[in-house]
């Protein structure tokens, strides 16, 4: 090697170094920079659940202080027992509930039958049938409210729990999900089951479920996390005070904006509403982001 | 494997959600149309069947929309509320995921907090967001008002001055910020989970060959990024777009069925589909129909402009 090219590669070397450690600095200073903005918005995304908790914990005096506190002096679980009788939760929690379970557990069997005749079933018009089915994922859900509204008014159906059930069971984008989903099971199961003489819905039942269970769950919270924040369609239908779900509840109950409202009280019924929502989220988060980030629906 | 004689079993088990969907949802397509055309529909006449009534044909039920009160205020507040809070939660989330996807450590706890405004209930957080901004007593004089809320407290603290955000007598501009913030904040979750995953999916090599030309950072977000993210960011913005379209339970959640601070008469800040089920009640289903028309019209095309647009721009 010549003696200017030893000299080129050496300080080749030192520019490199140099460079390195410049690029070390700036990657700690990109990395806290990074870490600074992540916690700064994820305050921000977390400031209302905390606002609603301290202030559902706060007494009226301490939440109308001109000078705010940021833990409450006395902690008034009483704000609870409270906005659970004087909103009458109770009764909407039973009635959320019931219409939750039962709108699921239909759902899933409407779900699971039709999926497998589209995955499975060879019959004429499958793909007429599949590709109508899609046709009406693109219209907006508001363009059947007006006829379905006017429909259940035909069939004596406004405050009843029918109204909040069947018009909704059917989810094109669930049977989709699930049809995919099936598809992925060898069909030489499904032969080899047949061979043995399996009835369908034995082989459905006994294969296909179990295969299609981490969909099947994604389905069920999907369609929970609706029925609890169903609020359109239970106002237009079933808005007396016996048939009334949570959300509508809650908003009715407390909606006084004149400035008297009991807003600590509000609070306290408004963290008991999202308590179930977050529960779930805590033991199922992997299903629910799966789905949702198939669907871009909620719920 | 087509064995004619069990065909009839395919359509046993198609038939539930069959006749559940030509009921709830293909009948309600087409009367939907069939009402929005027919002038003067009544449905109490429909009903009685002594005679056989016609109902002319035409848009009269159209012009009755736009000639609707309150439906340029609808139009022009659901316009402004999507084309604000489409872009700015676009960014804001892009930016999150992109920071999300550089990190390490603590990156699923962030996931975790920044995917919590998705699992709740958009009626309930506003009411905490309503909570937020609210001044209690009487805002307009100072001696009466106790709290001004914890928003006007930190703007205070930061030295700026109290706004009246949504108690009686506020201007359109704050309930429009307030609206803004709480659909940006809503909005968020969706959209970084979604360009997250994209993120995760891309090549690592493009990063690695922009690092060995040693690429600053900005020009490897804007040139390698954003580009192999497009078909994502297509997406949020398409779905973005036709939710904002739909925009009504945040309203509600914030300032209740008046859709507008206590006090403003004709819901000021009420919205397309706001609109349809004010209409509803009153059975007025020929203006519903067509303005639940007007709606799918509007979503149509705009999703048309997006998807063009997204062609051009979209790197696949």
């Amino acid at each position: 090697m010549s003696e200017k090219a030893k000299v080129m590669n050496t300080m080749h070397d030192r520019n490199m170094q140099r460079i390195s450690s410049v690029q070390r600095v700036t990657r700690v200073l990109v990395l806290a920079g990074t870490y600074l903005f992540l916690t700064a918005m994820a305050l921000i995304i977390i400031f209302p659940f905390y606002w609603m908790i301290i202030s559902s914990l706060k007494e009226l005096s301490e939440y109308r202080a001109s000078t705010p506190t940021f833990w409450p002096r006395t902690v008034m679980l009483s704000n609870y027992a409270e906005a659970f009788s004087q909103g009458n939760l109770g009764h909407l929690f039973l009635n959320t509930a019931y219409v939750g379970v039962v709108s699921t557990i239909l759902s899933l069997v409407i779900t699971v039958l039709t999926a497998f005749a589209l995955s499975r079933l060879e019959f004429k018009g499958k793909n007429t049938v599949f590709a109508g089915l899609l046709a009406t994922m693109m219209i907006p859900g508001e363009l059947f409210t007006i006829t379905n509204y006017q429909t259940v008014n035909t069939f004596g159906w406004m405050n009843t729990y029918t109204v909040l059930i069947v018009p909704f069971l059917v989810s094109v984008f669930y049977i989709y999900l699930l049809r995919q989903n099936f598809l992925q099971i060898p069909n030489e199961l499904y032969l080899a089951a047949k061979v043995d003489g399996t009835s369908d819905l034995k082989y459905l039942w006994k294969v296909m479920v179990p295969l299609a269970l981490p969909t099947l769950i994604s389905i069920t919270i999907l369609k929970m996390m609706g029925a609890w924040n169903s609020y359109v369609w239970p106002r237009l239908v079933a808005n007396t005070n016996q048939m009334q779900l949570i959300t509508n509840g809650l908003r009715n109950s407390f909606n006084d904006t004149s400035g008297n409202t009991n807003y600590p009280v509000q609070m306290a019924a408004v963290a008991m509403v999202s308590a179930p929502l977050f529960l779930v989220f805590m033991f199922l988060r992997k299903y629910i982001m799966s789905g949702v980030s198939r669907s871009g629906i909620k719920g | 494997m087509v064995d004619s004689k069990h065909q009839w079993k395919a359509w046993l088990y198609l038939a539930p959600a069959l006749v559940l969907l030509l009921v709830f949802t293909v009948w309600p397509i087409i009367n939907t149309v069939r009402l929005a055309f027919l002038e003067g529909y009544n449905s109490l006449a429909a009903v009685n069947q002594e005679e056989v009534i016609t109902f002319s044909v035409g848009i009269k039920n159209f012009q009755d929309v736009v000639n609707y009160h309150g439906f340029r205020t609808a139009l022009v507040n659901t316009a402004l509320l999507t084309v604000i809070t489409v872009p700015l939660s676009t960014l804001l989330a892009l930016l999150i995921a992109v920071a999300l996807n550089s990190i390490k450590p603590l990156q699923k706890f962030f996931q975790t907090v920044f995917f919590l405004p998705y699992v709740t209930n958009s009626i309930a957080i506003g009411m905490v967001f309503a909570a937020m901004f609210n001044i209690v007593g009487n805002p307009n004089i100072a001696r009466l008002t106790k709290s001004v809320g914890i928003i006007n407290n930190i703007i205070e603290a930061l030295g700026g001055t109290r706004v009246n955000w949504i108690n009686a007598g506020s201007e359109y501009w704050a309930n429009m910020v307030v609206l803004i913030v709480y659909i940006v904040w809503n909005a968020l979750p969706f959209k970084i989970l979604v360009l997250l995953g994209g993120l995760q999916s891309v090549n690592k090599q493009y990063y690695d060959a922009a690092k060995v030309d040693s690429t600053p950072r900005w020009r490897v977000f804007t040139k390698i990024t954003v580009p192999l993210l497009s078909p994502m960011i297509a997406y949020v913005v398409i779905t973005g777009f036709i939710g904002g379209f739909k925009e009504y339970t945040s309203i509600v959640g914030i300032f209740g069925e008046t859709m507008g601070p206590p006090g403003a008469s004709d819901s000021p800040l009420n919205t397309i589909v706001g609109m349809i089920y004010d209409v509803l009640p009153k059975q007025d289903y020929g203006l519903a129909s067509a303005a639940a028309l007007i709606l799918f019209g509007i979503i149509f095309v705009v999703t048309m402009i997006n998807m063009w647009v997204s062609k051009k721009r979209v790197h696949y």
